[in-house]
């Protein structure tokens, strides 16, 4: 498992640090450092990390792509990563094969249903769903009837209404009506929509841990470099506190996303306690977004303000990955819904069984 | 440079699920015998000879250590479910929780054979209290201005100055204590300092003077020495060079589950208050809360695991500390903010309110004691490379 780790870290970073150094990217003029990296992140077999062997993925382990999207959180770029994983895990799910090429999910939000009709047509908009108009397929959790079914739809078959979040990423609007899909399996127990907003929001965390982490290290290399009333600003304690506390929430992401990998890792199903990690990560990696980003802006003063800067990049994708699959506020009524139901003296039972 | 700070995920043990199970059972047991209440124990002083004696008889005090000394040599992870499950329920444990804790295991790794076979047996049997002596008048937690000083003298030493804020001062049978023996050098800032093991109840000399909470508690301690002789097998470790000894120590203090768990109590008593069908309100507030604990558990275990693979984790040390002790004292605040609209004629409503009122006046003590939440913020600033 270290080797592993290491090996796969280790790739993704090379990556990354090659293709998708955020400096980099702003200097860029156009867009094409996009397919370079996409292409060698899909040669890498990185982009297919939950999908197995035999269809057509990598076959990682699931804690090995959150690795994945932690490194890429790293570098704060802008492609379907997180969202090409998701497809390729719900799509095996179902025993369909996986096709290259960047994808997406849909639905993304709580109380949407894709409804698939008797004459094989999908019915229904799906709002929110990360870089539509940028992926060629989406994985679709739909309802036959009462029954949930996964669905490989082509882009090019939807309505796509453009739409982007903070950061300027594609957040589309999907209209599926009529759409007939590529394929349509029914799903095993257990995998429904609420699995995927669970995996959804479990891949977020990921991200935005490495997104402070790279906050944090940028923060650090600045306040040590930049030079104010006669010394580097990283000697003033108060941004010494700024910059520890910065380290705390970190931290705290870190290891809330190391519980949940570690979690899905060894579940079956979701169960209750998936939940409960699920929604304990993503409302508290969701706080430390907030924190983070504020923080991360103080330490740099007006230079981080600027779109020069390479700040910008993380701390508006952090605002937006905190928002998606359901914000912390969501995750934490669900949390506290279940707490509540189980009543006071159930709660550290509950907390210890982790 | 954040690459350094590292959270594995550590799930615990079956060993440690299986004890929890009898832990929880002795404390059922011990609550159905009246021996504490949880109800009302978060507001007593925590200090119960008898109780500690009971657990020293259950193996649970001392656990990691060699069973040539009274230890059990059990894990570090063990000992982790069985302190957490006493701090869960406010157990009584202050009469022995210290050396248990860092008293123990300074003595385990600098005092000599003589001592560790006479003192650590009366720590796991849960008849030794110990208390650290530290902090000073007008230095806190700057250890490089300590001025409490030990002298040389024919066969030990003659300890004088003071201590302050010196918990259990009043009930301990020991100090172990930080004196200046020699100047600190230009070269060495951190030079000249070292640590004492102190009878207290048997060393002519010492003055305990009580420190009262402003809510009427008393806990904290003024210690006045006044040539007081101390043997020379008395001193842990070397002489002049007890920085090191001092702050690897604050490992061990700062990231066990104690240091978050402190007001949990007002968080059990609002799922109670607020019902099983909380509005969004209600259920938001609790679900950030039980969030947070989470990861902060999470985070403490981590740091248990690098304990018991011999690492010093410092740094993580610190940043459950920190996050952990500001977590507990705003808890009060929030509970009392979700708290607001509950029918105060509500089952429980009085019992919350009662343990609420406690908690809101000693949350400002919990981001001071142990080390200060600005002194934690250096030491993690350090670990970033700004120091």
């Amino acid at each position: 498992m270290e080797d592993t780790d290491s090996i796969i870290i280790d790739t993704a970073t090379r990556i990354f640090q090659d293709l998708g150094a955020p400096r980099t990217i702003l200097n860029a003029r156009d867009e094409s450092w996009k397919q370079a990296l996409w292409d060698t992140l899909e040669e890498a077999g990185l982009t297919q990390a939950w999908t197995p062997d035999d269809l057509g993925g990598a076959g990682a382990d699931i804690a090995d792509g959150f690795d994945v999207l932690r490194v890429a959180g790293e570098y704060a770029v802008s492609i379907p990563l997180a969202e090409t994983l998701l497809a390729g895990w719900l799509l095996a799910r179902a025993d369909i094969v996986v096709p290259q090429g960047p994808m997406t999910v849909a639905p993304a939000r709580r109380g949407e249903r894709i409804e698939l009709d008797a004459d094989g047509a999908l019915r229904g908009t799906a709002r929110k769903i990360p870089f539509a108009r940028d992926a060629g397929g989406i994985a679709v959790l739909a309802r036959r009837g009462n029954d949930a079914v996964v669905a490989l739809v082509d882009c090019a078959d939807c309505a796509i209404a453009a739409g982007k979040n903070l950061a300027g990423d594609a957040l589309d609007t999907v209209c599926f009506d009529g759409v007939i899909p590529q394929i349509v399996e029914l799903a095993p127990d257990g995998i429904d929509e609420d699995a995927l907003f669970q995996m959804g929001a479990a891949a977020r965390t990921a991200q935005i841990a490495g997104g402070l982490r790279g906050i944090l290290d940028m923060s650090v290399d600045y306040a040590q470099e930049r030079v104010a009333f006669g010394r580097p600003i990283g000697k003033f304690q108060a941004v010494q506190h700024n910059l520890a506390r910065l380290g705390g929430e970190t931290a705290a992401a870190i290891a809330a996303v190391g519980a949940v990998a570690d979690r899905l890792g060894r579940s079956a199903s979701f169960d209750d306690q998936v939940l409960f990690e699920v929604a304990a990560a993503k409302t508290r990696v969701g706080e430390a977004a907030g924190e983070g980003a504020a923080i991360g802006h103080q330490v740099h003063g007006a230079i981080g303000f600027t779109d020069e800067h390479i700040l910008h990049r993380y701390t508006m994708r952090l605002w937006s990955w905190r928002e998606d699959f359901g914000s912390e506020s969501v995750w934490a009524v669900r949390l506290g819904e279940m707490v509540a139901a189980r009543g006071a003296d159930a709660l550290w039972p509950m907390v210890t069984a982790q | 440079m954040a690459s350094a700070i590292e959270f594995d995920p550590i799930r615990l043990p079956p060993e440690a699920e299986a004890l929890r199970l009898e832990v929880r059972a002795f404390l059922d047991e011990q609550i159905a015998e009246g021996t504490f209440d949880p109800n009302t124990a978060p507001k007593t002083d925590g200090f119960s000879r008898e109780f500690s004696r009971k657990l020293g008889a259950k193996g649970w005090i001392g656990m990691t250590w060699p069973k040539k000394y009274g230890g059990h040599e059990r894990s570090f992870l063990e000992r982790y479910v069985v302190t957490e499950e006493l701090r869960a329920v406010a157990a009584p444990t202050r009469a022995h929780f210290t050396a248990d804790r860092q008293s123990g295991p300074v003595l385990l790794k600098y005092a000599p054979e003589e001592i560790k076979l006479d003192v650590l047996p009366r720590i796991t049997r849960g008849e030794c209290c110990f208390c650290i002596g530290m902090s000073e008048p007008n230095t806190g937690s700057d250890l490089f201005a300590a001025s409490a000083r030990a002298t040389k003298a024919d066969g030990g030493w003659l300890l004088n100055g003071a201590k302050i804020w010196t918990t259990n001062a009043h009930h301990a049978e020991y100090m172990i204590g930080l004196f200046r023996t020699s100047p600190a050098t230009t070269e060495n800032r951190r030079h000249g300092l070292t640590q004492f093991l102190v009878d207290m109840k048997n060393t002519p000399g010492i003055a305990v003077n009580p420190i009262r909470f402003m809510n009427g508690m008393h806990d904290f301690n003024e210690v006045v020495f006044e040539d007081a002789f101390i043997s020379d097998n008395h001193v842990l470790g070397e002489i002049d060079s007890a920085w090191k000894q001092a702050t690897t120590e604050l490992a061990y203090e700062r990231s066990g589950p104690e240091r978050f768990l402190e007001t949990l109590y007002t968080l059990v008593e609002l799922v109670r208050a607020l019902g099983d069908r909380p509005d969004t309100r209600g259920a938001e507030g609790v679900g950030r809360l039980v969030a947070q604990l989470h990861t902060m558990r999470r985070m403490s275990v981590s740091v248990n695991g690098m304990l018991q693979a011999g690492k010093e984790p410092m740094l993580e040390g610190s940043i459950v500390k920190e996050l952990g002790t500001n977590w507990e004292q705003a808890l009060p605040g929030r509970v009392r903010e979700l708290a607001a609209f509950i029918d105060e004629e509500t089952g429980n409503r009085a019992t919350l309110d009662d343990l609420l009122q406690h908690a809101i006046l000693i949350a400002p003590k919990l981001t001071l004691q142990g080390g200060t939440t600005e002194i934690l913020r250096g030491i993690v600033a350090r670990g970033l490379g700004l120091r």
